[in-house]
């Protein structure tokens, strides 16, 4: 197919269902999401307003799917959507949209908004109206294997190199496991001290685990165009391969989108449950601490907080299980003000981070999560997911600040106790 | 038509023309909402939907989120307006014996005394809502011909209610078959306007309630 | 020479003083709302009014309009002046009967062409050419419009002839109708009430015999000076509706303290009447003075609108019913609408091309 205006307007129209004709059908322009969203606050500009994104699909609505609208379009009374408009929109949807979703908590009447940016980018893609870097990195994803154009090779040169520096082995590909460990495309290029991190603790809590050479990359970046034909298939690869190795779980690495990917969209996207489950690093690695299986000593007595990913919270439900860890190694832990499901995004979510033109939009818009960090006052970030850690070291380098990031995985990893 | 006739059209054939038009109107949009339907989430579930729905349904009333001053503004005089309107609607006692009339049961009316700072209070909430409306650049870029169109509606039957109370403007007939005219023409408006909110908004609730439930988000 | 047919004359040939008479004038003044200095000038005109021939003619009626004349408070101006005006035909009050009484009427009208007043009581049935009220072998809308073209006003009396009354409720079989709406080029001044109160009649009476013209009147054609507010307006239980207090039954706390009869279906906030003011029986008191709501009986349709007891608020016809039916029609309509949709949805769904990297690829 070629992308194209009608594509587009009959894509999003295959999307408009029950709940998003009640969302639209209850809004009362009361204004209050935007107060919930970091790119209206910090900029003050309107346009920025979450349900403002969506207003070519809520004309779509109004024209197609009430009484009223049919009526008045039928006349020519209403305004149809064009690709001008759409054109306009491309950077309010994508740019300017974390989906964070901290919008649909925020709606007095209930919308949920974000669950409707996710079903109009499925239209602004086939339309021809998402940005060229997502594109690019769902490209990259599809045909070489990861967004950043990360191949198994390199993965395989990482396991190596842990596999020394932990003097244990790594299993791949091993019929069987339990579970199968992935990670995210930034863990493997910038944060791979995930590798040896999990393999101790794993070899640690007898985790029965490994690898897959045809699956091993979580990053959806097809879910962040909102193509959910790309994203099945990116995710497709993942099911082959657990389902290849007969493993009974999934691990989903520290992305957030990779989360939301794998364990909410994915049995939607390829259309069939799982025969296995998914569990987040952080689930996992709570699980096993509440079986006694992940035995810790020493307790970091730096002064640190927790940044809570929005798709592991507000949008993924893992909330307490970060605490219960941080806690069992960290003496000095302090909550940022609006901790847990109504944190800020760190800016970079839902493929912004991946938008190059939208960097300076991003950084007024980390503002946000700067003024949280300045009233705490603590010289750590924790968090898990590496997509946050790297906007958050952005945004930290941008603004001349002196906080260090770091992931949960691995600050557990260095106070894992020896063994007996 | 004198004026007798004309209140009697407005007590008889006009309400029920009214009612006629906001039920069928509502049923047809509650309905075709839910029968648009979705698809079956196929994801295993973490939590249950129809907990979280039920709770969010009332608990999304009273959430806060961190507010700017204008965010502030709207919640207290939009809570304001809904909860004067509500009394002033359901506790005024002609009110209330419309409504007996009509469901065949009442309950005890508050003192007009309260039902007249209820009064003033929702129709200066009204105004300063107007008023912020059209000057908060977010509102404002919301705002088309639909949202002013309906607050003129919902104020019609206040300011005319008022009125009739006090026995302000035309003699008690006229003012009684206005304030009736304006209260059918607010029922008709509804289900062709947000005003469909006044409902829909529990079932948009339970959505996102739902949805959040599901995954075992504790919203 | 003075004229012996003065109001003057008359009074004292029945031993009436000048100073009841001047009496009497000032309280017309008071209840047509005229200024008091206007009560000499009534007083001379009455003086030297003559005796006007008057016509009463009564259709579909039941005699109560003529019974609350007579029955007032007696012996009184308001009766007098009766005898002040040459009534030349009223076939209840009339001592001649048959062909000698219809001769009467017949001669008034001949010898007074153009300057008699026609008071009429009850209302005139239309369907059927009149046939279902006749008087000496003719339809009353017969009589009237013979009665009417020499006629110098017309004063219906009674809300059936001002507004067709009872006989004119629903279904109305006989095609009842007012004086208005068969008299077209006359002056017509609407009395209404079921019944008109007494010294209304004989205010305006008095009125017309002193200016010679018809008071100034309401849009439905009623006489401003005792219809110019309604008996809520004027009513002494009005502070408890201010408050808020109603009589939720007739025998209540609330209707033992004399509390507002609103929710008992009181239809005086609607009601254009001197009731409150004026009172009955020679001020003895008003509907509402004995526990009972106004039934607005002097405003139009005062039958049909809807059951006495029910309050002004509440709706006049089934709104339950008529919701019910437009559930239903919603309904049938969502299911049918809808399924338009869904199947709109499912041909996109079908037609669905799958999006492929080559699609993205710049």
């Amino acid at each position: 197919m070629t992308t194209s205006l009608q594509g587009g307007i009959n894509r999003m129209m295959e999307q408009i269902d029950g709940p998003i004709a009640t969302f639209f059908s209850s809004c009362v322009h009361c204004g209050l999401c935007a107060d919930a969203c970091l790119f209206y606050t910090e900029t003050q500009n309107p346009k920025y307003t979450p349900i403002h994104k969506l207003e070519p699909m809520r004309r779509l609505w109004q024209q197609e799917f009430t009484f009223w609208g049919k009526l008045m379009s039928r006349l020519g009374l209403s305004k149809p959507v064009t690709d001008a408009e759409l054109a306009a929109w491309e950077p309010l949807v994508y740019d300017s949209c974390t989906m964070c979703g901290r919008c649909s908590l925020a709606c007095p009447v209930g919308n949920d908004i974000v669950y409707m940016v996710r079903k109009m980018r499925e239209g602004m893609v086939v339309s021809g109206h998402a940005p060229d870097d997502i594109k690019g990195a769902t490209q990259r994803a599809i045909e070489l294997g990861g967004p950043m154009g990360i191949t198994f090779a390199t993965l395989q040169a990482h396991i190596k190199h842990a596999e020394k520096e932990t003097g244990l082995t790594i299993p791949v590909d091993q019929i069987g496991a339990d579970y199968m460990m992935v990670l995210s495309s930034a863990e493997i290029a910038d944060f791979s001290e995930i590798i040896p991190a999990v393999t101790r603790i794993f070899d640690h809590a007898k985790v029965s685990w490994t690898f897959a050479s045809d699956g091993f990359e979580g990053t959806n970046s097809g879910m962040q165009l909102g193509s959910s034909d790309l994203a099945a298939e990116l995710v497709g690869r993942l099911v082959k391969a657990a389902e290849r190795l007969k493993v009974k779980y999934v691990i989903s690495p520290e992305c957030g989108h990779a989360y939301t990917a794998l364990r909410w969209e994915g049995p939607n996207l390829i259309g069939r449950p799982y025969p296995f489950k998914v569990v987040h690093i952080i689930e996992l690695l709570d699980e096993l601490r509440a079986a006694g299986r992940l035995r810790t000593e020493g307790m970091d007595d730096t002064r640190l907080t927790f940044h809570d990913p929005c798709q592991m919270v507000r949008r993924g439900g893992v909330v307490e299980q970060p605490r219960k860890l941080l806690k069992q190694v960290a003496s000095n832990f302090v909550e940022m003000p609006n901790p847990g499901v109504q944190n800020w995004c760190c800016g970079g979510g839902g493929g912004v981070s991946a938008i190059e033109r939208a960097e300076p939009l991003r950084q007024v818009a980390f503002k946000r999560k700067k003024s949280q960090l300045d009233a705490i006052n603590v010289n750590t970030i924790v968090t898990s997911c590496s997509n946050c850690r790297n906007v958050l070291q952005d945004g930290l380098e941008h603004y001349h600040m002196p906080q260090q990031v770091v992931g949960l995985t691995e600050l557990i990893a260095e106070h894992l106790a020896e063994k007996k | 038509m004198n004026p007798q006739e004309l209140l009697l059209w407005v007590r008889g054939t006009g309400l029920q023309l009214a009612t006629a038009v906001c039920v069928l109107g509502m049923t047809y949009r509650l309905l075709h909402l839910a029968l648009l339907g979705r698809k079956k989430n196929l994801a295993e579930a973490r939590g249950s939907e129809w907990g979280p729905g039920l709770r969010t349904m009332w608990r999304r009333s009273f959430v806060l989120p961190e507010l700017s001053a204008r965010g502030k503004f709207t919640v207290v005089a939009g809570y304001t307006f809904h909860f004067g309107f509500f009394i002033t609607l359901l506790f005024l006692s002609q009110h209330i014996a419309m409504l007996r009339a009509v469901l065949g049961f009442g309950w005890p009316a508050l003192p007009h005394s309260a039902i007249e700072i209820a009064a003033i209070l929702t129709l200066a909430a009204m105004i300063a809502l107007l008023v912020h409306r059209y000057m908060d650049p977010v509102k404002r870029m919301l705002s088309g011909f639909e949202d002013y169109l309906t607050w003129l509606l919902t104020f019609l039957p206040l300011l005319s209610g008022f009125m009739l109370l006090h026995g302000i403007g035309p003699a008690y007939t006229q003012m009684l078959t206005l304030h009736l005219l304006s209260v059918e023409l607010l029922l008709i408006a509804i289900p062709f306007t947000k005003l469909a909110h006044m409902l829909t908004t529990f079932s948009a609730r339970w959505y996102n309630g739902a949805f959040a439930g599901y995954k075992g988000v504790k919203a | 020479m003075k004229d012996h047919d003065t109001l003057e004359h008359r009074l004292t040939q029945q031993g009436i003083s000048r100073r009841s008479f001047l009496k009497f004038c000032t309280a017309m003044a008071s209840l047509m709302a005229l200024p008091p200095g206007t009560a000499p000038a009534i007083a001379a005109a009455l003086a030297q009014a003559k005796r006007p021939s008057v016509i009463w003619l009564s259709f579909q009626e039941c005699t109560g309009c003529t019974e609350s004349l007579t029955r007032s408070h007696s012996p009184t101006l308001e009766s007098l002046i009766f005898d002040m005006i040459s009534l030349d035909y009223h076939h209840t009050l009339q001592a001649a009967s048959g062909f000698a009484a219809e001769k009467s009427r017949e001669d008034a009208m001949k010898d007074f062409y153009g300057k008699y007043l026609l008071l009429v009581d009850g209302s005139i049935p239309t369907k059927d050419n009149g046939i279902y009220s006749t008087i000496a072998g003719r339809t009353n809308l017969d009589l009237l419009q013979e009665a009417a073209k020499g006629a110098a006003a017309i004063v219906a009396v009674g809300s059936c002839a001002a507004f067709g009354g009872l006989p004119m409720a629903k279904p109305n079989p006989t095609g009842a109708a007012p004086v208005s709406d068969l008299i077209k080029d006359k002056p017509i001044i609407n009395i209404s009430g079921c019944p008109p109160i007494p010294s209304v009649i004989t205010g305006v009476l008095a009125h017309y015999l002193t200016f010679g013209e018809l008071p100034a009147l309401d849009e439905l054609g009623r006489p401003k000076a005792f219809y110019g507010e309604t008996i809520h307006d004027r009513c002494y239980r009005r502070p408890f509706y201010d408050q808020g207090k109603f009589a939720k039954t007739f025998d209540d706390e609330g209707a033992r303290n004399g509390w507002c009869l609103y929710e008992l279906g009181c239809k005086g906030p609607t009601t254009h009447n001197a009731c409150a003011t004026t009172k009955w029986n020679g001020g003895a008191g008003f509907p509402i003075e004995a526990g009972h709501g106004c039934l607005g009986c002097s405003e139009p349709n005062f039958w049909d609108a809807g059951s006495f007891y029910t309050p002004l608020a509440a709706p006049t016809s089934n709104i339950g019913a008529i919701a019910g039916a437009a559930a239903l029609a919603g309904a049938a309509a969502a299911v049918a609408l809808s399924a338009a949709d869904r199947a709109k949805k499912k041909s996109l769904q079908q037609t669905h091309e799958k999006l492929t990297v080559k699609d993205i690829s710049n």
